[in-house]
């Protein structure tokens, strides 16, 4: 991003090397519309969402080549998807976190928590305590539960982040660890097996058109995600608090109210994802979630998102949600033992950070 | 002409330290007033109550004549009273249109601007003509203000607050950290600012810049107004014997 400010325009002067004094002011600038618009292939190569989401191509490419019968099969495809459409709904509420200057460790704990309220309360209104063969109203009341437990967990995040003003980190690090316990005493710690089999059938592996139902949720998520970060004041308020919290406050932007709704959103989200990896998973899976909020602020950070505050696209957290899961993938297909999935990925993360803040210092002290 | 914004013996304790001890102000609509002082005159306090900043412990703020209670920056702003922070005060990531209409964004019609839909197109195009009509210069709309230079940055940070005032504008040592073409360039801003009718008060410490632009000078010293003048008249010794006691008008305060 650092050199795109340039050479956009032959014709323009520019400020600090045009003439000064009342008279000639103007000049530089003639008229509104006179000032350069990028092209879109500016706009485009000078997006780091450009450059990672060729990576990721590429990286599609060399495993089809590598393996042309077994990668790139549909069957192959959906799975990628359906892998991915958890980690893809928490990393949708980590960005805005992340963009806000937060961050967020708790979206793993909240999710067990939100999974094991909603699978106790489907339990709780059945006979004999069984939920297998739950009808449509339990499933809706599970879900209810699961989404607002964890909303309540995110309000609570915001609240303590926002108001107390406690460092993110402590606050979602401490709910991290209580979220997790919280879900173990209510459980006895043994996970909730009787999952509505209405609900695995409908969600967990059900299909329109081939689409999986678990992407299709994951993808309304994300299209709601990126035009609320994109295009309404909700998130351009979340751009500007993680650019400069002190400049947003002094135009009138009530920064606490604001940093305590994205914490619920995040919290509301990873509820979402509690719900849909009860449907498919079938269980609670208490001791699966450990590093789930890791993956998301890896997958956050990959996709361009600056752990600075300030910068982010929730496209570019989608290509960083994908990175991870097709290394996965095509290191299990052409048989490279997959252990160095994890070690690939952190070398792509941690040049990624590298960019960014050779990119900032660049920026910073150019001019 | 009568006052615009007017301070009547203001008073302002922080702890045992008296920052002002009955001072007085006044800005006329279309002027420019240079506020000068030594450090700890209270100058910086004095603008933090004018802009809201800061509440007085006691005296009297009047807004064309009535008293006015300014207790937030946001009740400041919606009389019409802006303020050019030291510090810029902008998003360093955002584009120069998102950062003239922070907290003000235009939304778009119907039922999507209800939903928060921000109307980016027009406000890049009311930005790009606020910037062409105060001169400032911006080299591009399409980058981060971060990636601007500092003298644009500043002329970014200027509009941001012209725009908005209808009444007064208050800035604080606005060209502090520019160069010497930068900073004519904000005092040209200033000058065209005036000429719409809005009061301006600068905060500086650099006496040509202000014998070059002010139409006026108020001199605080140690909390106190001691002396007025009008610029044209003032030499640089009154100016600096005002600041530091030398000389003093007794019926200033």
């Amino acid at each position: 991003m650092s050199g795109d400010a340039e050479t956009t325009n032959g014709t323009v002067v520019t400020g600090e090397t045009a003439g000064t004094g009342a008279g000639n002011s103007t000049v530089d600038n003639e008229g509104g519309a006179g000032l350069p618009r990028r092209t879109a292939w500016q706009r485009l190569v000078g997006a780091s969402t450009f450059w990672i989401g060729l990576v990721l191509v590429a990286l599609y490419a060399v495993f089809s080549a590598l393996s042309p019968n077994s990668f790139p099969t549909l069957y192959n495809f959906q799975t990628l998807l359906i892998e991915a459409a958890v980690l893809l709904v928490l990393s949708v509420g980590m960005t805005f976190v992340i963009i806000t200057s937060g961050i967020d460790l708790s979206v793993g704990s909240v999710l067990v928590f939100a999974g094991v309220a909603g699978a106790m309360t489907m339990e709780a209104v059945s006979p004999g305590g069984d939920a297998t063969q739950a009808g449509v109203g339990t499933i809706a009341l599970g879900l209810l539960l699961s989404l607002v437990s964890g909303a309540a967990w995110g309000l609570l995040n915001g609240l303590l982040i926002a108001r107390f003003k406690i460092p993110p980190l402590i606050v979602t690090l401490g709910s991290f660890g209580a979220a997790l316990g919280a879900a173990q005493l209510l459980t006895g710690g043994v996970d909730v097996r009787t999952v509505p089999a209405a609900l695995r059938d409908s969600l967990g592996f059900g299909q329109t058109f081939q689409v999986p139902h678990m992407v299709l949720v994951a993808a309304v998520v994300t299209l709601f995600g990126a035009w609320l970060l994109h295009t309404t004041t909700f998130g351009r308020y979340t751009f500007a608090i993680g650019s400069n919290e002190e400049a947003a406050r002094r135009v009138g932007i009530s920064v606490t109210r604001h940093l305590v709704f994205v914490y619920t959103f995040v919290g509301l989200l990873a509820g979402l994802a509690g719900f849909m990896s009860l449907a498919y998973f079938g269980t609670t899976t208490i001791a699966g979630h450990s590093t789930d909020n890791l993956n998301a602020i890896a997958a956050t950070v990959l996709g361009g998102t600056s752990l600075f505050g300030g910068v982010g696209s929730v496209l570019g957290t989608v290509i960083g949600v994908f990175i991870p899961a097709v290394l996965q993938k095509g290191f299990v297909i052409v048989g490279v033992q997959p252990f160095w999935q994890p070690i690939a990925v952190s070398v792509v993360l941690v040049a990624a950070v590298w960019f960014d803040q050779k990119r900032r210092r660049a920026r910073d002290s150019g001019r | 002409m009568s006052a615009l914004l007017e301070a009547r013996n203001l008073v302002k304790r922080y702890g045992s330290v008296e920052a002002l001890r009955g001072a007085s102000f006044e800005v006329r609509a279309g002027e420019v007033v240079a506020l000068i002082g030594d450090n700890g005159a209270g100058k910086s306090t004095l603008v933090k109550c004018l802009s809201g900043a800061e509440r007085p412990d006691s005296g009297e703020i009047l807004l064309e004549g009535r008293p006015v209670v300014l207790d937030s920056p946001t009740t400041a702003r919606q009389l019409g009273i802006e303020t050019v922070y030291q510090d810029l005060a902008v998003a360093p990531e955002l584009d120069p249109a998102a950062n003239l209409y922070l907290g003000r964004e235009l939304r778009r019609g119907g039922l999507l601007g209800r939903l928060g839909m921000l109307d980016k197109a027009e406000m890049r195009r009311r930005a790009a003509e606020h910037f062409r009509t105060l001169g400032v210069q911006v080299q591009s709309l399409d980058v981060p203000i971060g990636a601007l230079s500092g003298g644009q940055r500043q002329g970014v940070a200027v509009a941001r607050a012209v725009v908005w005032a209808n009444k007064v504008v208050f800035m604080d040592e606005p060209t502090a950290a520019l160069g010497v073409v930068q900073r004519e360039r904000v005092l040209d801003v200033i000058r065209r600012v005036r000429d719409t009718g809005v009061a301006v008060v600068l905060i500086s410490h650099n006496m040509p810049e202000v014998q070059a632009v002010a139409d006026r000078v108020e001199v605080l010293r140690l909390g106190r107004r001691v002396a007025r003048f009008t610029a044209a008249d003032v030499s640089l010794e009154q100016l600096v014997g005002a600041m530091t006691g030398a000389l003093s008008q007794e019926d200033a305060a």
